[in-house]
């Protein structure tokens, strides 16, 4: 059966052009970058160009980025590595309600080891309001942690204001960008961040690869512990070839970023539109500013993980909350904290594009989600049609 | 699919017959809730732990076939325990088993299996569906193997669940169908059978009780109180009523020159009434909310009384009885040839003619 991707905020694949990277850097760079013979050089100098082309990407200095082994892991080490390297009389951090896992829970690793954490709700958009964040600061705050683009509706934050606030208040500014970077433009010097997280696989790089833009300056200390590498903040023999793979990636999608925001945001237009032409008592979760591949929808009446699998059957990848340990979905924490009510969270499915959808793609899932809806609904308890 | 061989023999059956099947687990309970429970060295060997999980992913991916985990974790805590715990506290003795059964999986499961594309259901009951031409209904039989048959607990499925449900093990013995696993090939061919209620670790269901009151901040109402003779006499006190059901001889610390058994609990004045072995004995029961099979209601065949063969727990063998109906049209009373031992206030009696499952309702 075709197969049709829609979930392209889990995870990319790996273009060819990417492939083609690295493959070579598998076959004809085997060194490690830290030798100091020729073939270690030879590595060193292909993660060196990796990085520079990262680098641009974000609009910042190669030296300011440290390769990780993830988004996760880059999280991680801003959050921890930060908090932990600095001043033990504050203790205290922002964040908010709608960050990925690897932000929240690092910070309830904090609370364990007693420093307090203030979550902030958003609005019901799925955007947080500055002053909320400006509320919640405290004299002993150290760092604030607020994720560029929400992974579920693809909600912009407002992080310049928020950077802004964060300094003011004598904490540093932590944004997780693993659903930003590569989709829109990103300038971590213009959004006055001082820890930016990225993820490769989110924009056509391997698994396996992120990286942490920790700002010239800035203190942090490592959260695991080896040799000396990535200057001494991340030891572990360098991952060349995931890292030349992340910086061809990157090449692409700053080369790309002119043009395929704006086709990305047309075909999810028109897939939103056709679904709410087609299914009554449906509605766009959070439509503020978003980014442009990214919608999220609910379906009154019906379950999202129902819909995710039915239009699994049909061909088509899409998701719904949040994957517990078993494979089963929970509700989003993202819809909940915009207060969205428990049954409209779990009859919410989230679409994200990317580069293999076209229009016809998009319009046949538009027919396979209507054929679904009416199929659930009909069999749903709660689901009586206006 | 569980994960168990049961469940896995008849996805391997059914992809050997070549059907366009889907495998789906449900997600019933949350084995990280309740962690005071939690055996040493952690949650395995139950239905929702992530090793039955995993293994029921390994046997679809093995088999080739598509295999979804679904979240029913919602319905089940307000369908099936929370009546449990609820069943407990009134003195009864519920059987979860059968509240999954008739409101879980073969009703939410049912319909959303339908939902998302598949027209029919197949699980591993040990239990056998037929339709009979003459009365235009489909019917029940025991599974082919007696020792696993299962039709104790599947008495409340109504006509139109049997029409899209298929139990592919029925005609097998347990010995057979751990052949098949070998023979198909699948990775839990000598996975040891599952007992006990899966949500109630080491089946101690009153330390689940109470644990799950803590986790709610619930304070129940008193439950503790004295231990009565038949004759009145107070013999002890007891730390509440749902430690006990009838037929129950262990936990009660009380020294007799002979064993004590439960004979009742009485959930009002918080007594538990004990006695000797033949104080045990009804021979009369009344079952409500009867659910008929095999036959569309008492009398549809004939006038006279209807003779069965009356099973009032799972491990009991049906006894002879004879089943009169009462004004109420969804209560039987039912009398039992010889009386039978520890009837249960809870449980179920369900009417077999032979192999055929006729009906059951709930034991008053």
């Amino acid at each position: 059966m075709r197969r049709f991707y829609f979930d392209h905020n889990a995870t990319t694949p790996v273009s060819q052009s990417v492939l083609e990277v690295l493959v070579a850097a598998l076959l004809e760079v085997p060194g490690n970058a830290s030798s100091i013979h020729q073939d270690g050089q030879l590595a060193k100098q292909h993660l060196e160009g990796a990085r520079r082309e990262v680098a641009a990407l974000l609009r910042c200095d190669p030296k300011e980025l440290v390769f990780t082994s993830g988004g996760t892991e880059a999280d991680n080490l801003a959050i921890l590595g930060f908090v932990f390297a600095n001043n033990a009389s504050r203790k205290h951090v922002v964040t908010t309600a709608i960050e990925h896992p690897a932000v929240l829970n690092p910070c309830r690793e904090l609370e364990r080891s007693g420093i307090a954490v203030t979550s902030v709700k958003p609005g019901p958009d799925g955007v947080v309001d500055p002053e909320d964040i400006r509320r919640a600061m405290r004299p002993e705050t150290v760092l604030v942690s607020v994720m560029h683009a929400n992974n579920e509706t693809g909600a912009l934050q407002p992080i310049a204001e928020i950077a802004e606030i964060a300094h003011h208040g004598g904490a540093l500014m932590h944004s997780d960008g693993v659903q930003a970077a590569g989709k829109i433009p990103v300038n971590v010097e213009a959004l006055g961040v001082d820890l930016y997280s990225i993820s490769g696989h989110k924009f056509y790089a391997t698994k396996g690869i992120g990286a942490l833009y920790v700002k010239n300056g800035t203190k942090l200390r490592p959260i695991q512990f080896g040799g000396k590498h990535e200057r001494e903040r991340r030891p572990g023999t360098e991952n060349v070839p995931c890292a030349v793979a992340m910086g061809k990636a990157a090449a692409i999608a700053h080369a790309t970023l002119q043009l395929e925001p704006d086709r990305l945001a047309t075909l999810r237009d028109r897939l939103e539109r056709g679904i709410l032409a087609r299914v009554p008592d449906a509605g766009v979760n959070g439509a503020a500013t978003r980014t442009p591949n990214t919608t999220n929808i609910y379906f009154d009446g019906l379950e999202g993980e129902a819909m995710v699998i039915s239009l699994d059957l049909k061909g088509f990848a899409v998701s719904s909350g949040s994957a517990c340990s078993s494979g089963a979905v929970e509700p989003s924490h993202v819809l909940l904290a915009m207060g969205l009510p428990k049954d409209r969270a779990r009859a919410s499915v989230r679409f994200s594009l990317g580069a293999s959808n076209d229009e016809r793609q998009v319009d046949e899932l538009v027919e396979a989600v209507a054929e679904s809806a009416v199929k659930l609904r009909k069999l749903s308890p709660t689901y009586t049609s206006a | 699919m569980s994960g168990g061989v049961d469940s896995s023999v008849v996805a391997g059956l059914l992809r050997r017959q070549g059907r366009p099947i889907v495998g789906l687990t449900m997600q019933l309970w949350n084995q990280r809730r309740l962690p005071e429970l939690a055996p040493e060295g952690g949650v395995t060997g139950r239905c929702c732990s992530l090793d039955d999980v995993y293994d029921a992913r390994h046997v679809a991916q093995h088999l080739g076939i598509p295999y979804y985990v679904v979240n029913f974790e919602a319905g089940f805590e307000e369908q099936v325990v929370k009546p449990f715990i609820d069943d407990y506290l009134s003195g009864r003795t519920p059987i979860p088993c059968t509240l999954c059964n008739n409101f879980i999986k073969f009703d939410h499961f049912l319909d959303f299996a339908e939902g998302v594309g598949a027209s029919r259901i197949a699980t591993g009951h040990y239990a056998r569906i037929g339709f009979d031409d003459t009365t235009g209904r489909y019917q029940m039989r025991r599974g082919a193997d007696q020792s696993k048959d299962q039709t104790y607990f599947l008495f409340g499925l109504k006509q139109e669940q049997l029409a899209r449900t298929d139990f592919p093990l029925g005609s097998y013995t347990k010995p057979q169908v751990r052949e098949l696993a070998r023979e198909l090939g699948l990775p839990v061919a000598q996975k040891p059978d599952s007992q006990e209620i899966c949500f109630v670790p080491n089946g101690d269901y009153a330390a689940f009780i109470d644990a799950y009151f803590r986790e709610r901040g619930i304070t129940p109402e008193k439950t503790q109180g004295e231990i009565r003779d038949t004759a009145g006499h107070v013999l002890g006190e007891h730390a509440g009523v749902h430690h006990f059901t009838v037929g129950q001889r262990r936990g009660l610390r009380i020294a007799a020159g002979e064993p004590l058994y439960v004979i009742a609990t009485e959930p009002a004045s918080q007594r538990v009434i004990v006695g000797r072995t033949e104080d045990l004995l009804r021979a009369t029961l009344t079952a409500r909310d009867m659910n008929w099979v095999s036959i569309a209601s008492l009398g549809a065949q004939s006038d006279a009384p209807l003779r069965a063969q009356v099973k009032i727990r799972n491990k009991h063998v049906a006894a002879d009885a004879t089943v009169t109906p009462t004004a109420d049209p969804s209560r039987v009373e039912i009398r039992f040839d010889e009386p039978q031992r520890a009837v249960t206030p809870g449980q179920a009696a369900v009417l077999y003619d032979g192999d055929l499952v006729l009906g059951g309702g709930w034991i008053e």
